[in-house]
Formats: C-alpha cells, sequence, structure tokens
C-alpha cells in the first residue's frame, strides 16, 4: 500500500507537468487553426528529400571518382542543381500541403503625430542652457568639416594627384628603333601595304600605354598627311599611336580591302566603338566617336633599312582629359 | 523538471532578449500573396549565392599582375606569358575540382543577380509601390542596383583576360573623360596611366570582395528593414484590401516553405547553369596586354547599355581654347547612366508635383490605373533598352547582316521616336482599358440590378401568396 503511494506521488512528480501542461494546450486557444492530416504529402516530401540527397552524395561521388582534368563539370552541376531543386519540390509540397495558409489582416503602421511632436520638444527643450546656439553650430560644422576633409586626405597617397605629368610621358625619342612583339627589329623593307603591324620602341616596357603604335603601309602618292609631316612617312610607311583617342582600347583591326573595296579606302578601327581613322590624312577620325585624331610617331629609316623614330608623337596619346590637347610642358 | 523542446530555446532566447514579442511579430508578417513580388527575393537569393561561391573563388584566386609563364592542364595556353591573376582563374576552371562549377555558377548568379533586381525595379515602377510612405525604400533600391552594377564590373575585370581588359582600358577611358577632375582622379585610382600600377590589382581586389560587398550588405539591410517597418503594397484584389489593411499570408507557416522553395528553386537554377551552361570561357579569350584588342566583344549583360551608349555619340570632344573639357566618353559612360540613376531616384518627388497627390499609398495600381506614369515607364524603357540594343550591334550584324551603320543612324533617329511614340500608344492603351473596365463594371452592376428586380419581384409575389398569421 505504502509502496504504491510512493509510486503514485513519484510518478506523478515526474509526469504531472507534462499532463498537466498538454491538458493546458488541449484547452488553450489555438492561434494557427488546425488542418487536416496528409500523410500521402508527408511520404512525397520524404520521397523528394531522399532523392536530393542521392544527389547530393552523387556531388561528392562525381568529385571523388574523377581527376581534375576529366572532372566532368556538367555532371557536378547536375547533381548539385538537382540536389537543390528536389528540395525545393519538397517545400513546394509542404507550403501546398502540409501548412495552414491561413489569410490574415492586419494594420498597416500608421503615422505617430504625437510622438513627432514629443521628440522635437524633447530636442528643442534640451537646448535650453545655450543661448549662442548658430555659434555652437557653425562651430560644429566647422569641426565636423575640417576632421571629414583630414579623414579623407591621405586618400590623395592613392597616386599622383597633382602630377598628371604620368599622363604626359612617352618612352618615344628621335633614333629610336622600332620592334615587333618579340623584339625583332622592322626594316622599311619588312612592312607590306596589304596588312597592320604593331611596333614598340626597342628596349622598353611593352604594356607602356604610349609605347605601342600601329604601322601601316600605303601608295605615298595617297598620302595627305598635315603640314609639317611631309617626311613623316618614308616609302608611305606611317605610324600612329595604338591607343584610341576614344576610350583607351587597342586599335586592332585594320580595314584595308583585299577583294573589291566595300569602302572606299584603308582604314585603323578600334574594335570597343568602332572609332574609325584615315591612316592617309594623319589618322582623323572618319567615323565613330573618337573626338581626335591618333597621335602620329614620325618615321625614318636609318643607312641600314631600319626604321627608328622620328622623334615623339605629334600629340598626347590615349583617351582624352582636361589637358590631354595643351601643349606637352 | 520536464523538458520541452519547443519552449526550451524559446524561454531561453527570451530570458536573455526580451525579444518573444518581437519573434512572435515576425513570425505573424504578413507577405500578400502575388507572384511579382517574389522578385525582390529572388535577387536576394542569387545574392546569397554570389557570398557563398565568391568565398570559395577568393580561397584560389590571386589578385596580382606578377608576369607568369602558364603550366597548366590547358594545352593551347601552356607556355604563354601572362599575369598570376589570370592564370589563378585558369587553375580554378582546370585545376580545383569543381572550380569551373563555382566559377560559373558565380558569373551566372551575378548576371541573373542584377537581371532580377532590374525586373524587380519594373515591378516597383509599374505598380507604383515607390510612392509614399516608401520613397527611401525606393532610393536605397535604385542604389543596390547601381552598386551592383559596379561590383560587377570589377569581378569580371579582375580576372585580366583579353575581353576584361579592353573592359577595363574602357573604364579608364570614361574615368578620364570626367570634366577637369578624371584625370587626376583616374591616375590616382590606377597609380598609374593604364594598366595602372601592380597595386591597383590589389584594390580593385579588395573593392570587389569586401568593401563594395559591405555596402551592398548595409543596403540589402536597410531595404529590408524598411519594407518590414512599412510593410508590403497590395493589389486591391477584394474589400478586405484597403490603404490601412493588408490582407496576407503570415511568415510562419504559410509563407516560410513558399519562399524556401523558392530560394532552393534559384540555387538550382543558378548551378544547373553553372554546370550546363559555359560563360565566359576566359581561357579562349586568352591573356591581356593593352596594345591587343578582338572584334565583336560583347561585355555582361548590364554593361550593354553603356557599350552601346559610348557607340551611338557622335564624334565630338567639348573644348574651351586648348582645354578639353568634356571628352566624348563621359557622355555615354557617365552622363547617360547618370541621367538614368536621377529619372529613376526623384521619380517619386515629381510624380508627386505633377499629379499633387501627396497621399499615403499601401494599395499597387495596375498599369492601366496610372496611364501618365505607365506610359512614361515605358518610354523611358524602351529609351535604355535601344541603346542597350545598338551595344549589340556587331553581333546584330553577324546575325541579321544589317550594316552597321544604317545601324548606327536607324538608332540614332529610333532611341527617340520610338520612346515618343510608345508613350501616346501606352497612354492610349491605358486609357482604353481602364474604359473596358468601367463597361464591365456597369454591365455587372445592370445585371444585379436586373437580377435584384427580379428577386424582389419574386419576393413580393410570394409575400403576397403567404398566408397572413
Amino acid at each position: 500500500m505504502k509502496l504504491r503511494e510512493w509510486l503514485i506521488a513519484f510518478l506523478t512528480l515526474l509526469f504531472g507537468r507534462v499532463w498537466r501542461r498538454r491538458e493546458e494546450r488541449r484547452a488553450r486557444k489555438r492561434i494557427v487553426p488546425a488542418g487536416s492530416p496528409e500523410r500521402r504529402a508527408e511520404t512525397v516530401v520524404v520521397i523528394l528529400l531522399a532523392i536530393a540527397s542521392l544527389f547530393a552524395l552523387g556531388f561528392i561521388v562525381t568529385y571523388a571518382m574523377f581527376g581534375p582534368e576529366q572532372l566532368p563539370n556538367e555532371l557536378l552541376g547536375i547533381c548539385l542543381g538537382m540536389a537543390m531543386a528536389f528540395i525545393g519540390a519538397a517545400f513546394t509540397v509542404m507550403a501546398k500541403k502540409l501548412v495552414v495558409t491561413e489569410e490574415l489582416e492586419e494594420d498597416y503602421p500608421e503615422e505617430h503625430p504625437e510622438e513627432q511632436e514629443k521628440v522635437a520638444q524633447i530636442i528643442e527643450e534640451s537646448g535650453s542652457r545655450i543661448t549662442r546656439k548658430r555659434l555652437l553650430m557653425g562651430a560644429g560644422a566647422v569641426t565636423a568639416g575640417s576632421l571629414g576633409l583630414a579623414a579623407v586626405t591621405p586618400a590623395l597617397s592613392l597616386g599622383p594627384i597633382w602630377d598628371t605629368g604620368p599622363l604626359d610621358e612617352s618612352p618615344w625619342r628621335r633614333g629610336m628603333r622600332l620592334v615587333d612583339e618579340d623584339d625583332h627589329l622592322y626594316r622599311a623593307s619588312d612592312v607590306d601595304e596589304k596588312t597592320f603591324y604593331t611596333a614598340f620602341p626597342e628596349g622598353v616596357d611593352k604594356e607602356d600605354l604610349a609605347a605601342a603604335v600601329v604601322m601601316v603601309r600605303l601608295d605615298p602618292r595617297a598620302l595627305h598627311l598635315p603640314k609639317g609631316r611631309e617626311h613623316w612617312a618614308p616609302y608611305g610607311i606611317v605610324a600612329y599611336s595604338k591607343i584610341c583617342t576614344h576610350a583607351g582600347c587597342a586599335i586592332a583591326l585594320y580595314r584595308k580591302p583585299t577583294f573589291a573595296p566595300v569602302e572606299p579606302r584603308p582604314a585603323l578601327v578600334c574594335p570597343c566603338h568602332y572609332s574609325t581613322f584615315d591612316p592617309a590624312t594623319g589618322a582623323s577620325v572618319i567615323y565613330g566617336p573618337a573626338g581626335r585624331p591618333l597621335p602620329q610617331l614620325p618615321l625614318m629609316v636609318d643607312g641600314s633599312g631600319y626604321l627608328r623614330a622620328g622623334g615623339n608623337f605629334s600629340e598626347r596619346i590615349g583617351p582624352g582629359w582636361w589637358n590631354v590637347r595643351s601643349q606637352p610642358s | 523538471m520536464s523538458t520541452d523542446p519547443i519552449q526550451d530555446p524559446i524561454r531561453f532566447i527570451d530570458e536573455r532578449t526580451a525579444a518573444a514579442p518581437m519573434l512572435r511579430k515576425g513570425l505573424r508578417y504578413l507577405f500578400p500573396d502575388h507572384w511579382s513580388f517574389l522578385l525582390g527575393e529572388v535577387a536576394l537569393y542569387c545574392f546569397i549565392i554570389l557570398i557563398a561561391t565568391g568565398v570559395y573563388l577568393a580561397l584560389f584566386f590571386d589578385p596580382s599582375t606578377a608576369k607568369t609563364v602558364y603550366h597548366g592542364a590547358y594545352n593551347e595556353l601552356r607556355g604563354r606569358e601572362m599575369s598570376a591573376a589570370y592564370k589563378s582563374v585558369l587553375d580554378i576552371s582546370f585545376r580545383y575540382k569543381a572550380g569551373l562549377l563555382i566559377r560559373q555558377t558565380h558569373h551566372w548568379a551575378a548576371d541573373l543577380f542584377i537581371a532580377a533586381m532590374v525586373i524587380h525595379l519594373m515591378r516597383v515602377f509599374f505598380t507604383g509601390a515607390f510612392r509614399k510612405p516608401r520613397e527611401l525604400t525606393w532610393l536605397l533600391g535604385l542604389l543596390l542596383l547601381f552598386t551592383s552594377l559596379l561590383e560587377g564590373y570589377l569581378g569580371y575585370s579582375l580576372v585580366d583576360d583579353l575581353l576584361s581588359g579592353m573592359g577595363l582600358a574602357i573604364g579608364y577611358g570614361v574615368g578620364l573623360s570626367i570634366p577637369i577632375i578624371g584625370g587626376p582622379m583616374t591616375l590616382a585610382i590606377f597609380g598609374a596611366p593604364f594598366p595602372g600600377k601592380d597595386i591597383f590589382w590589389g584594390r580593385m581586389y579588395i573593392a570587389h570582395v569586401f568593401i563594395i560587398p559591405l555596402l551592398l550588405f548595409a543596403l540589402i539591410g536597410g531595404h529590408l528593414t524598411l519594407v518590414a517597418l512599412r510593410h508590403h503594397t497590395q493589389f486591391r484584389r477584394s474589400e478586405r484590401q484597403t490603404q490601412r489593411k493588408l490582407v496576407g499570408v503570415p511568415l510562419f507557416p504559410g509563407q516560410a516553405p513558399r519562399s524556401l522553395a523558392l530560394m532552393f528553386f534559384v540555387f538550382a537554377v543558378l548551378f544547373l547553369l553553372g554546370g550546363l551552361m559555359q560563360i565566359n570561357p576566359i581561357w579562349q579569350w586568352g591573356p591581356f596586354e593593352p596594345y591587343w584588342g578582338t572584334n565583336g566583344a560583347q561585355p555582361d549583360w548590364y554593361l550593354g547599355w553603356l557599350i552601346g551608349a559610348l557607340r551611338l555619340m557622335p564624334s565630338f570632344d567639348v573644348t574651351i581654347s586648348h582645354f578639353t573639357l568634356i571628352p566624348n566618353p563621359f557622355w555615354g559612360g557617365v552622363a547617360f547612366p547618370l541621367v538614368v540613376l536621377g529619372v529613376l531616384a526623384t521619380f517619386p518627388w515629381i510624380e508627386r508635383k505633377l499629379t499633387r497627390d501627396h497621399s499615403v499609398h499601401n494599395l499597387a495600381d495596375r498599369p492601366r490605373d496610372a496611364p501618365n506614369r505607365t506610359a512614361f515607364g515605358v518610354a523611358f524603357l524602351s529609351w535604355v533598352f535601344l541603346i542597350f540594343a545598338f551595344g549589340a550591334a556587331d553581333r546584330i550584324l553577324v546575325l541579321w547582316d544589317i550594316g552597321y551603320n544604317t545601324q548606327l543612324y536607324i538608332f540614332r533617329v529610333a532611341i527617340w521616336v520610338v520612346p515618343a511614340i510608345l508613350f501616346f500608344v501606352t497612354r492610349r492603351w491605358c486609357r482604353a482599358l481602364r474604359l473596358a473596365d468601367t463597361i464591365d463594371e456597369l454591365h455587372e452592376a445592370a445585371e444585379h440590378a436586373a437580377e435584384y428586380d427580379a428577386t424582389m419581384r419574386r419576393g413580393a409575389g410570394e409575400a403576397r401568396t403567404q398566408p397572413v398569421r
């Protein structure tokens, strides 16, 4: 008898809370309305998740089975993608069949005119001890401004802000020989009429924007170079900066009709925005958005037949900026 | 003590944060039900994939322009001199397992991220969801979009392949073209004339993987907070939905599995694209040198509008004596996107000024409900789209054999004429649709009236025949 009472007391102590709570739960008002069970949908979700897991495992197996060279990217993508797709499908079934979809109403949040006034009041009343408000505000603004300026000043170290000299620099000097990409010297006799060439000053970093020139050979009788450049084109060979004066891409196209010409004359074309320059007239712009001709590099031929620069470019090279047309200092 | 697997953790959290009321409110946050409200979510899920794949890529990418010679798995480039950056992306594609999948998924996610944002923006515009009290949400969204464009451009440029190098050169040219300050500013950012100092790659890298993502996180956080504070707009599909009363499905349990399903479907699409659809095969373009270029180059789609604008401009620089005030690329590369941003950013205030409508709007318009706005939106969109389309003129030439020059002159006229025509056509159409709606309503009302009449008569008859008690 005693033992039974002890046992009941013990069990009550142990499970009473749970029972009570279960009772409470049954009695309390629902927030989320009850829905009918959908055992089939549950099964479908389980199956979909199982398939997703298989694909995920398939990804791991694929990854492990192949070496990096023959690793099939497609299979990896399919495994990972399909795993995601089946998880998505499982959630879709859940959304449609396994959760209660309620349509509830709620008021949109309103403005709080009273609170607005209170906030303003707090701020206004907080200034009761201050007599020269505008002076203090001004001092604060000046301090904030100067500290702000001080904070961004180190950004000036990023690069040569005051000195735009680097934009003027060019490696070309009178007498420099012209080489191709593999550092072979150009002879005038190497330069053919049918194509175009890229040339650099001998012994200079080819990545320098002012280094690369595009070189073509034209019939000397067809040349109409600007005044003062009569001797810049030996044998009709002209050289211009290869960097487009529009936005800085390389002039990588030469429109030189080899069959029945579609266009009347050969032209240098930038493939980025199709700025087109006429090499016979000092690379003047004949089409496209560029605002300046390509700067011309004077050429000469030395006693051994090698091409040499006759000086620096006619103007600054590269895309336009404030000082691009000024006389280099 | 008994334990309860649901209540105990909640109690634990609430006892330490006092957040139970907020949690409860959050779970019962209402989502109005319409498919078009999910477009922003699609963008968010793309962003998640971008972060996840981006972290993986950052473990292998080497942001350095140091010259090295390639000895890797890709035959065609073996023995070629290239930057360490480009080589590391080749290695991600060919050497590290699953690297190509992650890289291509990252690229697809970037393209879809911005596409989803643009479509989301159109939805918000054409339903008037930007109106009071949601102007700030609209502004943050615009900043988000434009910051993402820069983020995408930087990521694309970091690879240092031939195409991205050309893109970066154009960026340099556009930077130089900013009036007066463009030269020194661009020189400062690049550290030297293009291709810039080595340190420039480090600058681009930290901007792409840290500074701008941080900014994007902050903007997304602000955008979503504002959405939640003011709640979604809704369409008026029944009498229950009003300016003051929101009708929707609560986050939990109704909306959560829907959103998760959408999230996993977005993930699925991105990984399937990454696995099955080749994107930006950089090994085919080869490494970049400033003196190299190639024809038929197209950027990622979201920069096409800028290429188009750069190509459409007639040839001129604005000069004052020997100073070049406005170099040509400024128009297409800076002024054009700023005009688009400016028009979109000020639109809520412009519309308010024009319509004198200062009230709060929680109900979304159907496009036909605001014929002027819809007409302007269509015209503006077509303006941007035509300029975008011209960015692909060299591809149109190859595809349909329409001369580039012919296209240039057609487009220079069309970008002004087509929007003007579309404005009037759209406005007409909206008004016609509204008229049709009104006629429908009248018909319905008339039918109702007839029915009501009949019922009344019948009712009266019945009443007459009913025995009087």
